[in-house]
């Protein structure tokens, strides 16, 4: 009998709507929808999506709680043999939708859960220890090449077989060591290592070495009312029109836009860049997404020293790291020049 | 983006929805916003409630930027 699988995809792959959707409520649907279409396809009969859920990833990240009962309520009566979350790629809120309900489902309902994301989606850093997540690429692309990879490991995993290491079945390193009988000795393999990196040849450690991507804390500020704030986003705020062509996702590149004689963002004046959320209300109000308008006010008031006269902002969506590291460095170090002392960011 | 200016030792106030993806990225200093496409506003308050409510967020935001830490804080 082929084995009964339960999907969860958002509202985006559901085919309900776009960001406008974000904000709807669990729903069961029988049978597979969307991506699930493609995952019984590479079932070939051995498993079948019985039930998907489809949630809205804003709904999901804001109410997390009440997602999580609910989604369990729909599907406790369905005797699943594995959930299956996503492929998220690199949606940020819907990779950490599909790691936290997959987390619950296992937990709550016993029943094994696995997923897909992208390496830097955040859901797969949060996640990644606690289940098995395909890696794929970053954008729905990868639709194709993801699934037959999902469906085979979700069907492993169903079946109790022993699960191979990460670049065998394709998912995400989780930091898990197991023993194993090499047939050179140690000092053998080390020596095969080093010549094949005189010759620069490709070659794989057996060491890893964790990176520590944390920062210290900054100083507390002593006193407020003589520091200079800066503020930043990840929201897209820009002047209408969006002169510097700042990116919906995958940003490339940020705004710099002078604040000096701004006392509030306008509705007409800004609004927002960001591909990753419903833009209605930062357009409506800028100030829900950059609070100039308070920032102003506290400098006329006196409470903080003064507002670097620059905003920067960029879209977070899909950004790489990499390119997020970049701006850090750049933003920081016209700061630094300027003395501005503390700074507020805000993200979406 | 957080790390990369705090990095250089300025210290950030990061206000931002979802607490978890702040945590991961590294933020020390952590406010939770009201929603993802509203971070510090809410359109069903009038235009005055939704300003008081932005500069409370703001003012948590300067109260953690104030508060000394040693390790990574969500300012409820």
């Amino acid at each position: 009998m082929a084995l009964k699988v339960i999907h969860y995809i958002n509202q985006f792959f559901a085919n309900v709507g776009g960001e406008e959707m974000a904000n709807y409520a669990p729903e069961l649907r029988k049978g597979a929808v969307g991506p699930g279409i493609g995952l019984n396809a590479a079932f070939a009969g051995e498993a079948e999506v019985v039930a998907t859920v489809i949630c809205g990833d804003s709904y999901f990240n804001e109410h997390t709680d009440t997602a999580v009962s609910k989604i369990i309520n729909l599907i406790k009566d369905i005797k699943a043999d594995i959930f299956i979350a996503g492929p998220a790629f690199n949606a940020g809120r819907y990779g950490t939708a599909c790691g936290g309900i997959a987390s619950e489902v296992e937990r709550e309902l016993n029943i094994p859960v696995v997923s897909a994301m992208y390496i830097e989606n955040p859901g797969a850093d949060i996640y990644k220890k606690e289940m098995y997540i395909i890696s794929t690429k970053g954008s729905a692309t990868g639709m194709r090449a993801a699934l037959p990879k999902l469906a085979k490991l979700a069907l492993k995993i169903a079946r109790g077989e022993e699960i191979l290491d990460p670049d065998t079945e394709g998912y995400i390193p989780r930091g898990i060591r197991k023993n194993y009988f090499a047939d050179k000795i140690g000092a053998e393999r080390a020596v095969e290592m080093i010549i094949k990196k005189l010759k620069k040849e490709e070659f794989k450690t057996e060491y890893p070495m964790s990176k520590f991507d944390r920062v210290e804390p900054g100083k507390a500020i002593k006193n407020m009312s003589k520091t200079r704030i800066a503020i930043v986003t990840s929201g897209g705020i820009v002047p209408i029109g969006n002169p510097d062509r700042v990116e919906a996702s995958s940003a490339s590149k940020y705004g710099i836009y002078n604040i000096a004689n701004v006392l509030s963002l306008a509705e007409n004046a800004y609004e927002t860049a960001h591909g990753g959320y419903d833009p209605v209300y930062a357009n409506h109000n800028p100030n829900r997404v950059v609070p100039l308008d308070v920032l102003k006010d506290l400098e006329k008031e006196g409470v903080i020293g003064s507002l670097h006269p620059y905003f920067y902002s960029t879209t977070g969506n899909g950004t790489a790291v990499k390119s997020s590291h970049e701006f850090a460095e750049e933003i920081a170090a016209t700061l630094i020049a300027d003395g501005v002392q503390a700074v507020i960011l805000t993200s979406t | 983006m957080v790390k990369g200016i705090e990095a250089t030792g300025i210290p950030v106030a990061h206000i931002c929805t979802i607490v978890p993806i702040s945590k991961t990225v590294g933020a020390n200093r952590i406010i939770p916003a009201i929603a993802i496409p509203y971070p510090l506003g809410n359109p069903k308050l009038d235009a005055a409630g939704e300003y008081k409510l932005r500069r409370k967020l703001v003012e948590k935001a300067l109260k953690a930027l104030e508060t000394e830490i040693d390790e990574q804080t969500v300012f409820e």
